[in-house]
């Protein structure tokens, strides 16, 4: 049998450092860095909303995060006598790149020989480690500067110690790839042999850190180094949330409600304790109230594997209250949107006078655009395994949000979070679903109805189609008033769609701030007169965070209508999008009616309409823009700004004579200030086209019954090789590591679906207003 | 009982005959690295190779392997071009969150083993079974050119 969860070979004990000779972090990890005071002032309830006392002034970033940054090396760092390095990954990996990124960024200031460092993956616990919320596309744009004072830190107690050994002036030495040299006489010690008299240094003062000159990174930026863990992906060894084996282990698979809201009424568990290797037969009880990160509640069956399990639960008899949703129907509900769009609602923002406006313009222009519920549909269901021993509570599971999942099985199992303990494993995807721990928990619950017996809980894929956080359904509607040109002088945007915070309030009925920043209030266009109103929507399902979130609907609805304008106008879409955002100017956030700025400071983000330009100017000369191209092809452009990055893309598409899309090549632009891992960068673009491609053009998930109506991915279909782009062609543009950097992993995917039905349209003459295109072109 | 070849061990499997070889191969003998994605062939995150053939092992029942040989993702880095395919995957940083690799790794190595060189179209018809939720198709399909040694596969 397998030993638990064991990342490297180097950390199979329950501690989240190795066992192997180490030495910086033996000395007290209490001794923080002066100054990384985040800490102090700022631990707040895990979870939702990540919100500051009104008293305090408001803070951003990783400052504005649950328990901010650590960077202090004693708690990140480690060295082996053998000279290993081993370097604490404190972010959930799940494809960004995150555990090779990360670990770099304290290398490389470390002067570590990226041969001989090893990884390691934090447990929950954002006292030690500062925030583990893996998601909004943050983790290097926060932790960038924390992790390079880690870096620095240490190769200066190391420097600090070698100068001690040689009784020299600390000037006189310098750290180098795993060694600290004195180049006078050539004398050398390595990272291994110092690392024990380095421990005992002081800390440097944060005013004493000295970071190198970006010209001197050695990792940083080149994106010439492997996966840390592609090597055991390749093989078949790397250990996701499904794969954790222990010994004694049972198997289980839960019967949810279908139905938002829904409880068992009752259950005849007779004969699914007659399959053979069914155990038991338990039944986990719902959270009262808004489901949060909670269980669902259901009946799990409890077998000596999976299979049987699953054969287990097909045999359950079991009477559901279907609760108020029952009737929640997508079709119908559609139109309840769509009414409601029709109609003025709230004003979010309103600059100028629209309605005056709007009435003296040449030309009026509306459209209105729907986009449906989307699934995550990681590779990996969600999976998570527990075990109860003598009061404690170990965790494995694949979580973006390791402390949430530690927080909440405390608060279910009624102990003291010390004694619960969160392990992350690899996350075969992530999306945003597995920032909600629910699976965690219904793992330990198991455990705790088996004796603490080692539970595994398997989501299989039609729970995750059927019990996903499911991405928000909208109604995006569209007025323009147009100048003589066909240029916009008044603008109205109604977004309707039901709310994330409806799975935490559910009274919400309205977007939150950080819904309507993300793209419809802040849309940085050059027009005097713009509305934004946002009508109410009642939630019928359980809405979350899915990749980019409600950029996707706002970014589809006004890149597709900027497109329809300039169609309206005659104009080229390339150069009417570029007169629409307008000259390059600097805005604040608060300009453009959003207060939130995805957490960021609108001083040190401001919203900066030349790099907006400039991606969409790069996108389109590198593709080529305005190249002849055969009939039934068509490119089409769209820009978008979110997560503090810049994103254009320019699609290529081709529709044959019976209106099938193929995609031959997308050119997609990313301004997201300097980059630590440009190949990760390029990964994520890559992977952001082919999503976007999935949601554009075949991702539907629709209701009916208050059922989620796809079952596997023959009808949730996602985007497989022959559909997504033939080429995609990746274009950064050059940083500074002065400034702040921006997000990667989520800002790729609204431009690609606006830009894909936007080259639809120049191929066929057909404009695509609701998404799915599925079956809409075909003749 | 069930007799399986199992990466050129044998093992009696005492389960009902019909148990797919997936959950065999994943809570019996421990292999997890043959992975759980659909359970309908649908996705191809299970593929394994049964005496050389590429197959879904969440739809495979035991019953059906008697004398065959089954090939996993553990074991497939033995074979020459299994290891190729490897190499290649590692060398262009094919994977993103990586659980899928495995079974293109084996629906790869399969098609190579039947068409050296194959063209676009020949590595379109092998791989569309196997979804990439990540979309790393683009350096999937460059990782079987490097594999199959062309020049010039780039990521």
């Amino acid at each position: 049998m397998n030993a638990p969860f064991d990342l490297k070979g180097a950390m199979a004990k329950n501690t989240t450092l190795p066992d192997t000779p180490f030495v910086i972090a033996k000395v007290s990890r209490r001794k923080f860095l002066q100054g990384a005071s985040a800490l102090g002032g700022l631990v707040l309830s895990v979870g939702f909303p990540a919100s500051v006392r009104a008293a305090d002034p408001p803070k951003y970033g990783a400052d504005g995060m649950p328990h901010g940054w650590i960077d202090n090396p004693l708690v990140f760092v480690a060295i082996g006598e053998d000279g290993i390095v081993s370097i604490v990954c404190h972010r959930s990996e799940m494809g960004q790149g995150v555990r090779t990124g990360m670990p770099m960024i304290v290398a490389d200031e470390l002067e570590a020989d990226w041969a001989r460092v090893r990884v390691v993956q934090a447990t929950g616990d954002e006292a030690r480690y500062g925030n583990q919320d893996t998601d909004g596309s943050r983790s290097t744009r926060h932790f960038f500067m924390p992790m390079r004072r880690c870096g620095a830190a240490a190769r200066q107690m190391l420097e600090a110690a070698a100068a001690a050994r040689w009784k020299l002036p600390v000037g006189e030495v310098q750290a180098k790839n795993g060694e600290v040299v004195h180049t006078a006489t050539g004398r050398r010690l390595g990272y291994g042999a110092l690392a024990k008299a380095a421990a005992r240094m002081p800390l440097p003062a944060p005013d004493a850190i000295r970071l190198k000159d970006p010209s001197q990174f050695r990792y940083i930026g080149t994106g010439t180094l492997k996966l840390v863990d592609a090597q055991d992906i390749a093989t078949g060894k790397a250990q996701y949330g499904m794969d954790t084996r222990l010994p004694g282990m049972l198997y289980a698979v839960v019967a949810r409600p279908q139905v938002y809201g829904g409880k068992v009424a009752s259950f005849d568990a007779a004969a699914a304790l007659k399959v053979p290797g069914v155990v038991r037969v338990v039944q986990i009880d719902a959270t009262p109230g808004p489901p949060q990160f909670n269980p669902l509640g259901g009946v799990a069956v409890i077998a000596r594997n999976t299979w049987a399990a699953m054969q287990g639960r097909n045999a359950l008899k079991i009477v559901w209250d279907d609760g108020p949703n029952a009737s929640y129907d997508s079709v119908a509900y559609r139109v309840t949107l769509e009414e409601a769009a029709r109609k003025p609602g709230k004003v979010v923002r309103d600059e100028g006078d629209f309605t005056v406006a709007a009435a003296a313009a040449a030309k009026r222009i509306t459209a209105e655009y729907y986009l449906p519920h989307l699934a995550h549909a990681s590779m990996e269901p969600p999976a998570a395994s527990a075990r109860i021993t003598q009061g404690k509570c170990e965790v494995w599971g694949c979580f973006q949000s390791p402390q949430a999942a530690r927080d909440l099985v405390a608060k279910r199992l009624g102990m003291p979070v010390e004694n619960v303990t969160v392990y992350v494993t690899l996350l075969g995807g992530g999306f945003g679903r597995k920032s909600k721990p629910d699976y965690g928990i219904e793992a330990a619950v198991l455990s705790k109805a088996m004796d603490g017996k080692p539970v595994k809980v398997v989501w299989t894929r039609d729970d995750d189609l059927h019990n996903d956080y499911f991405h928000t359904v909208s109604v995006e509607h569209l007025e323009a008033g147009v100048d003589a040109k066909g240029l916009p002088v008044a603008w109205l945007h109604r977004s309707v769609a039901p709310t994330i915070v409806s799975t935490f309030d559910a009274n919400a009925t309205r977007e939150a701030n950080w819904e309507l920043g993300m793209g419809v209030i802040n849309v940085p266009f050059a027009i005097p007169n713009i509305r934004i109103e946002n009508p109410e929507a009642i939630a019928h399902t359980r809405i979350g965070w899915f990749r980019s979130v409600s950029n996707i609907p706002h970014a589809f609805a006004v890149q597709s209508f900027v497109a329809e304008l300039a169609a309206a106008a005659g104009r080229d879409p390339k150069d009417f999008l570029l007169e629409v955002i307008g000259p390059a100017r600097v805005v604040t956030p608060q300009m453009l009616g959003d207060t939130w700025n995805h957490g960021e400071s609108p001083e040190r983000y401001p919203v900066d309409t030349g790099r907006l330009r400039g991606v969409a100017e790069l996108a389109a000369k590198e593709a080529g823009w305005g190249r002849s191209l055969s009939k039934g092809s068509g490119l089409g452009i769209a820009a978008h700004y979110s997560f503090v990055s810049y994103v254009a893309a320019v699609v290529e598409v081709a529709v044959d004579a019976k209106g099938e899309v193929t995609i031959p090549r997308v050119d997609i632009a990313i301004d997201c200030g300097a980059t630590v891992n440009p190949d990760r960068v390029r990964a994520q673009m890559q992977g952001a086209c082919v999503m976007g491609v999935s949601a554009a053009t075949s991702g539907a998930i629709t209701f009916k019954g208050g059922r989620a109506q796809q079952d596997n991915f023959h009808q949730y279909e996602v985007a497989r090789m022959p559909a997504a782009p033939r080429e995609i062609r990746v274009h950064i543009v050059p940083g500074d590591y002065s400034k702040p950097l921006g997000g990667v992993g989520e800002p790729g995917v609204p431009p690609v679906l606006p830009a894909l039905c936007n080259a639809i349209f120049v191929a066929t003459g057909k404009r695509i207003r609701q998404l799915p295109i599925g079956d809409q072109l075909r003749i | 009982m069930t007799k399986l070849n199992v990466n050129g061990k044998q093992y009696d499997v005492d389960l009902p005959a019909d148990t797919p070889l997936l959950w065999v191969l994943r809570d019996e003998i421990g292999l997890t690295g043959t992975k759980f994605g659909c359970g309908m062939a649908l996705c191809g995150a299970c593929t394994v190779h049964i005496d050389g053939q590429p197959g879904r092992a969440c739809v495979t029942p035991i019953s059906s392997l008697t004398n065959k040989k089954v090939i996993t993702i553990e074991a497939i880095g033995a074979d020459k071009v299994g290891k190729a395919v490897q190499t290649a995957w590692i060398d262009l940083n094919v994977p993103q969150c990586g659980y899928c690799q495995a079974g293109q790794i084996m629906s790869a190595t399969a098609l190579l083993k039947q068409k050296p060189k194959p063209t676009d179209a020949d590595i379109e018809a092998a791989m569309t079974g196997n979804i990439c939720r990540c979309g790393t198709y683009g350096r999937i399909r460059a990782a079987i050119k490097q594999a199959a040694g062309e020049k010039g596969a780039t990521a």
